[in-house]
């Protein structure tokens, strides 16, 4: 047994240390408590609705989400708006569809089932509208950069005047947590740019952490249910190791060598 | 094999032991005489046979949803992630579960390391389980292309051009893997086809390395031959069953701790922008259980010696019972051995280590001095160790060092708990 617990705390420090060989060039990111995090960490509903709020009114204008459909709005585990007011978002946009019996495409209302409309045809109709630099897709891109949550919260915010010496081109802009500081998105959130209906005051901190929590449900939608499941089946894992455990010692008892 | 004996006790059972002997093989499974002080370390061969058995599983409802094209790859993972139920537990057991099965088998191999289970008679059985550990290399490489995320698509094309240090055909043989002049969509679906098929050779595999397990039996700590049946060994059943399965038990409480909750702190983030020929990430780097070995290929200037190093760093595994010449297996009972093996464990740490990061300065100088330590280990320190060390003396049985009488029992425990 107590060889078994060295074997236990050797994988764990292994991995420790593989994983801080990992993080070892990471940038100090701005700091905030993430209601997901954690054992039992579930979204903040409410955060979640502001957070589509933001997303909508400011980054949907670049920014496509094509692996989002408007019924996950109202899924459970996620912003759970109810059906009518998702049907309703669904509704206010206009969605290509066809070809009809004519053979012509035409627009209709969105419906639930319907992607996520997005805000360009194609990546290159993206990429002229915007100086030649292509407005990732956001339905993962918490998951697609090494900071996760954190970067994209510091990001946000982390725009500034570049330091003495560094010349900026047309359409450059200085952010401090950027891989090379240098960024073709401008500044895009300020003080009281969106106005929430919960009454809750739309600082730039909080459309930053709003729709970070929003990128990160889009990222993650069955993170909840993951969490959930998960310490179920540690639990049951834990009591079941300690059944067997005295099993075996009962079982080993029968001869004199210890196990 | 003591087994011939076996009569089935019903006359059915009789008949159709007659005509296909699988209650003989139930039979001897269940009695198989196993060494009664092996320690934890043995239970991890019973792990990693949990751990392909879960990757075929997840991996075939997988292969139900997912889609080998390079325009849809990317999108079908996220389809599984979203729309397919409980598909993203099942992705997530299988993407981790690869990291889990490496680690279980480098403690397995290392442990056989330690205890000198590669040596006579047993040197079959490491020869399969080496050609296991390069087929689980080329099965996990060929799968983490196919999400066709920037790490799928760079990684693919680092190593296959790396068939391209060969001379005079390199090239040519570069252009046929990809079945185009780069990594396309010829490459995902052969990717995809080759990364079915591994699965079931390893499969295979294992049933051949377990066979020749069972012919001379279970090493053991000691690593002395023992007599089988006897007072040292123990009936599989229950003994070892229980005791793999305790085992079997804590390991997956690890691999459930990252399945929920830290599912994608094994991967790389890259690995979540979709494919894209056109922008090569900042750092290409493997996944961290190839890293040692993409160490060595960087720390060999020209790409083709490089390549034959790293080949080799694996290859000279194979030629290991051959290498060593002690005549004593475990390195309890070898004093100067057992420094060395903890020397090569930190080296090879170190080469992971040095692996993960860019290819300058220190870490250059780092990673050639520690590809250097690694092949002397095998080709100079291992043969010469076997004829100079002065080793202790070992026990006749394994009944006497446990219930004592031996003289250098206690210093044989004291070393033993200093190194385990």
């Amino acid at each position: 047994m107590k060889n078994f617990l060295k074997i236990f705390s050797l994988i764990i420090l292994f991995f420790g240390l593989s994983l801080s060989a990992q993080t070892a060039e990471k940038i100090e990111y701005l700091k905030t408590d993430w209601s997901f995090k954690g054992l039992f960490g579930k979204f903040d509903r409410a955060a979640l609705q502001r957070g589509y709020q933001v997303y909508t009114e400011v980054c949907s204008s670049c920014h496509s989400m094509k692996y989002l459909s408007y019924r996950n709005l109202a899924e459970k585990g996620g912003p759970e708006f109810n059906i009518e007011q998702a049907k309703a978002i669904a509704a206010s946009f206009e969605v290509k569809d066809g070809p009809n019996s004519d053979g012509d495409m035409f627009t209709r209302p969105g419906r639930l089932s319907d992607k996520f409309v997005m805000p360009y045809d194609n990546i290159q109709a993206a990429q002229a509208a915007n100086g030649g630099a292509y407005p990732p897709d956001m339905s993962v891109l918490v998951k697609a950069r090494g900071g996760g949550v954190d970067y994209i919260y510091s990001l946000l915010q982390g725009y500034e005047d570049p330091p003495v010496g560094i010349t900026l081109d047309d359409g450059v802009y200085y952010n401090k947590y950027m891989y090379g500081n240098k960024i073709k998105m401008a500044n895009q959130l300020s003080d009281g740019l969106v106005e929430y209906s919960d009454g809750t005051k739309a600082t730039v901190e909080q459309m930053s952490k709003d729709v970070t929590t929003f990128l990160m449900w889009s990222a993650e939608p069955h993170l909840e249910s993951r969490h959930r499941m998960g310490f179920k089946a540690i639990l049951y894992l834990i009591i079941l190791t300690i059944l067997v455990y005295f099993s075996m010692k009962r079982i080993w008892s029968r001869i004199e060598t210890e196990v | 094999m003591s087994d011939h004996e076996y009569t089935p006790k019903s006359k059915f059972g009789k008949w159709f032991n007659d005509r296909l002997p699988l209650l003989t093989l139930a039979n001897h499974l269940t009695e198989y005489p196993t060494p009664k002080n092996l320690n934890y370390w043995w239970t991890f061969g019973g792990i990693l046979t949990f751990c392909l058995i879960t990757q075929i599983v997840t991996g075939l409802v997988l292969a139900m949803h997912y889609i080998a094209h390079a325009d849809m790859a990317f999108d079908s993972v996220e389809h599984i992630m979203r729309d397919v139920n409980y598909g993203w537990l099942i992705r997530y057991i299988h993407a981790n579960g690869a990291s889990m099965f490496f680690l279980a088998v480098y403690i397995h191999i290392f442990r056989s390391l330690f205890y000198g289970s590669y040596k006579a008679p047993r040197e079959i059985i490491w020869i399969i389980g080496i050609i296991i550990y390069l087929l689980m290399m080329a099965a996990a490489f060929l799968g983490y292309v196919l999400p066709w995320g920037q790490m799928s698509f760079w990684g693919a094309t680092v190593i296959t051009n790396l068939f391209s240090a060969i001379p005079l055909i390199g090239e040519g043989i570069v252009t046929w893997l990809w079945g185009g002049y780069s990594v396309d969509n010829p490459t995902l679906t052969r990717f995809f086809t080759l990364h079915y098929l591994i699965p079931f050779l390893i499969l295979g595999l294992v049933v051949l390395h377990i066979w020749a397990l069972h012919v001379p039996g279970n090493n053991n700590p000691v690593g002395i031959d023992i007599k089988k049946p006897s007072k040292d060994t123990v009936p599989f059943h229950p003994y070892i069953v229980i005791k793999d399965g305790f085992a079997l038990l804590m390991f997956m409480i690890v691999f459930a701790f990252f399945v929920f909750y830290t599912p994608n702190i094994l991967g790389h983030a890259d690995n979540y922008i979709e494919a894209n020929p056109l922008v090569t990430p900042a750092h290409i780097v493997p996944e961290w259980y190839l890293l040692p070995f993409y160490a060595i290929l960087r720390s060999v200037p020209d790409k083709l010696l490089g390549v034959i190093a790293m080949l080799s760093a694996i290859l000279i595994l194979a030629a290991l019972p051959w290498l060593d010449t002690s005549k004593i297996r475990s390195a309890v009972f070898r004093p100067l051995y057992r420094q060395f093996y903890w020397i090569l464990v930190a080296d090879v740490l170190i080469l992971g280590y040095v692996g993960a990061m860019p290819a300058e300065g220190l870490y250059l100088l780092v990673a050639r001095v520690a590809t250097a330590y690694y092949f002397i280990h095998f080709l100079v320190i291992l043969p010469v160790l076997g004829w100079k060390e002065k080793t202790l003396p070992i026990p006749l049985s394994i009944t006497e060092p446990i219930l004592g009488g031996s003289p250098n029992l206690a210093t044989i425990k004291n070393k033993e708990s200093l190194n385990n």
